[in-house]
């Protein structure tokens, strides 16, 4: 992917730039949801940025993604627009989907960003069945399927693990492992230490282990994971260590992680870290500063024009059951 | 006078006709290569489309029904395989909350052009986990098109409309059926979903039927022209789009109404039928609405007990006795 030292470092601070949108946007929707102008839940990736810009920049534009209710950041790393997902969140018409998802669907059809999905693990065999369409029509592309370390315990997870290998599908699954179900640790209930790398054996399926906090980590092992894929080499799975940096969702305050396991991972953040590898390749902070500064108005413009976006038309709640537009069901 | 076909070979010729018109159709599910399905309605298309279309899986239902949506979702036509209905309980997450919101959750963005096949109902003495009627779990599911043929004709049209439709649809194939014979279908035979099927007209009473309770409706119908009663007898054919047109417009030559349904009472599809006649169609009755479906238990396994709690000729007869004389 990266050819030279010179676009290395290009693309690294265009790839800071994008987590600094994600984050700048997570910010402003916990912020409009504490405001009230968020309804429901928000389940934000703030800490997770790494994990998506790393992945998503070592695919291709047509490849496909599949993601969980914690999905913005893989929303915006496959191209949709703080503004078309802060407008979801808000209830609006010009949302990503006209206010009919929300928060835990975020989908950009059109970049092949396929939706976030809300029913733990369900996602994982819609990526394989992807993969699969992308097989039979040659086209070469792969498919992709983010989860969270929970999703493992799931029997789609097992399911879909055991059929991609036998099927030796491009499909890629990216385990988003931040150490948490909702307020359990991960480790006190799954067998392995490593819930989704040491099941990989099982399916005679490669796996990497690796930090989800070093975007250029994460690009690295799934570009060698894609290149794999599209040579008929079948699935990866990848499991990338990272940290919510908010609650579960909604105004969870995460009371039950330690207050030294939240500073450890505040120090990591992975922004810090994109930082600190761009001051040793000899970007100047005024560069990345810049980038921070781009990001800020982005966000900050994002949601102005959602606060001023019109609600949905009522009658867009009885569209699109069907494939025609309409929801009708009887004569 | 041509040669008659079963209901087995009709769900083979069914899909093969599509897929020799459509590459982008593709089978998936246990046992349905090589081997031809668990109920034979498989057989030959392994051999004429191969392996790569026609995908034997793992005991995996919902990887099965997973994979046929992202797959639908991105170019394919997959018709997958649920070998027995009650098995849909193992997919139902993908059943009831992906597929059939996927598109409406996305605003429009997706569409998702799969078949789930399944075999269905009682009648053959596979007990409780293999018998039970369950077009009504289908039914109760906002964006799902639900179709249950009840004719072997039947099931290759309304196979050419699910699988060419851009909608998810579930279709339920029968058990006691797939040995019942019929006029096989005509070349380019196409049953557009949605359009019930009077199959015998009267003036006494209508009959509403589907699947399996279709020969029921009829038979009760044949016995009771010797008592003098005359009956109408509709097959559905589909639960989504649900001819309700069809229904009314009956109703209103008849003044009566049974409905004849093989999933339980409770729950069951006939309910919603009824309460449509009832809103709508009040003035046109001069009876109440008479529901037969199976007793609200998990199905018997002794053939005694099967029928017993199994809409039958006698059953059927008696309510449309008990209601002509009302
Ligand atoms: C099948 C299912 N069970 C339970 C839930 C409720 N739930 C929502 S998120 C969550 C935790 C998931 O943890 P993980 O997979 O680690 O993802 P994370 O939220 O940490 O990103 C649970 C239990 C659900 N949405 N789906
Ligand atoms: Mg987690």
């Amino acid at each position: 992917m990266t050819t030279t030292a010179e676009t290395a470092t290009a693309e690294l601070l265009d790839w800071y730039e994008q987590m600094a949108v994600i984050r700048r946007t997570e910010q402003a929707a916990q912020d409009l949801f504490l405001a009230g102008l968020v309804k429901g839940t928000t389940h934000l990736a703030a800490g997770h940025e790494a994990v998506a810009v790393g992945a998503s920049t070592a695919l291709r534009d047509d490849d496909y993604v599949f993601a969980t209710y914690r999905g913005h950041h893989h929303a915006i790393a496959r191209g949709a627009t703080p503004e078309e997902c802060l407008a979801e969140l808000m209830s609006k018409a010009t949302g990503l989907c006209g206010g009919k998802g929300g928060s835990m669907h975020l989908t950009k059809a059109d970049r092949n960003m396929l939706g976030s999905y809300a029913i733990v693990g369900a996602h994982l065999p819609m990526a394989a069945g992807a993969a699969w369409s992308a097989v039979l029509r040659g086209s070469g592309q792969v498919a992709v399927a983010f989860f969270g370390d929970g999703a493992t315990n799931i029997g789609t997870f097992h399911e879909t693990l055991n059929l991609a290998a036998v099927w030796k599908l491009p499909v890629l699954f990216v385990c988003e492992n931040n150490l948490y179900m909702e307020y359990t640790p991960i480790g006190s209930v799954t067998a392995v230490p490593n819930p989704a790398a040491d099941r990989a054996a099982a399916y005679r399926l490669p796996a990497e282990l690796l930090d989800g906090n070093d975007v250029l980590a994460v690009h690295a092992a799934v570009a060698t994971a894609a290149q794999r894929a599209r040579a008929g080499d079948g699935p990866t799975i990848i499991e990338a260590r990272t940290y919510r940096q908010f609650g579960h969702s909604r105004t969870d305050p995460g009371k039950y992680r330690p207050e030294a396991e939240v500073a450890q991972w505040l120090a990591r953040d992975p922004l810090t870290l994109a930082r600190a590898a761009l001051a040793d390749r000899g970007v100047p902070e005024s560069d990345v500063d810049a980038a921070d500064q781009r990001a800020r108005a982005l966000v900050e413009a994002a949601v102005a024009a959602a606060k001023a976006a019109p609600e949905p038309d009522l009658a867009t709640a009885l569209t699109d059951v069907w494939a025609d537009g309409s929801a009708g069901w009887r004569s | 006078m041509a040669e008659l076909t079963t209901y087995r070979e009709s769900v083979a010729e069914g899909i093969a006709r599509e897929m020799r018109r459509d590459p982008a159709v593709v089978c998936l599910g246990e046992d349905i290569g090589a081997a031809g399905g668990v109920f034979k309605t498989t057989v030959g298309l392994y051999e004429e489309f191969g392996p790569v279309r026609i995908r034997d899986t793992p005991i995996s239902e919902q990887a099965i029904v997973g994979a046929a949506m992202g797959a639908a979702m991105t170019g394919l036509r997959p018709v997958a395989e649920i070998m027995f209905s009650d098995f849909l309980a193992c997919c139902w997450d993908h059943v009831a909350n992906e597929i059939p919101k996927v598109r409406y959750m996305t605003g429009g963005q997706v569409t998702v052009p799969l078949v789930i096949r399944t075999a269905n109902g009682g009648g053959l003495g596979f007990g409780a986990q293999h018998s039970q009627a369950v077009e009504n779990w289908a039914f109760a599911v906002p964006g799902l098109k639900v179709v249950a043929p009840a004719t072997p004709s039947d099931v290759v049209g309304l196979m050419a409309a699910a699988i060419r439709s851009d909608d998810p649809v579930v279709f339920f194939e029968h058990k006691g059926l797939f040995a019942s014979k019929g006029p096989p279908a005509p070349p380019e035979h196409l049953v557009p979903l949605g359009q019930a099927a009077c199959l015998r007209t009267g003036t006494d009473v209508t009959l509403v039927a589907l699947a399996a309770t279709v020969p029921t409706a009829l038979a009760a119908a044949e016995r009771l022209t010797a008592e003098g009663v005359s009956a109408e007898v509709l097959d559905l054919r589909c639960l989504v789009p649900l001819d309700m047109r069809a229904v009314l417009e009956s109703v209103a030559r008849t003044s009566r109404l049974v409905v004849v349904e093989e999933n339980p009472y409770q729950g069951g599809w006939g309910g919603t039928v009824a309460s449509i006649v009832a809103d709508e169609g009040f003035e046109l009755l001069d009876a109440p609405i008479r529901r037969v479906a199976a007793a609200c238990v998990p199905l018997p396994f002794a053939d005694r007990l099967e029928d017993a709690v199994l809409p039958t000729v006698d059953t059927v007869a008696g309510a449309v006795r008990a209601l002509a004389a009302y």
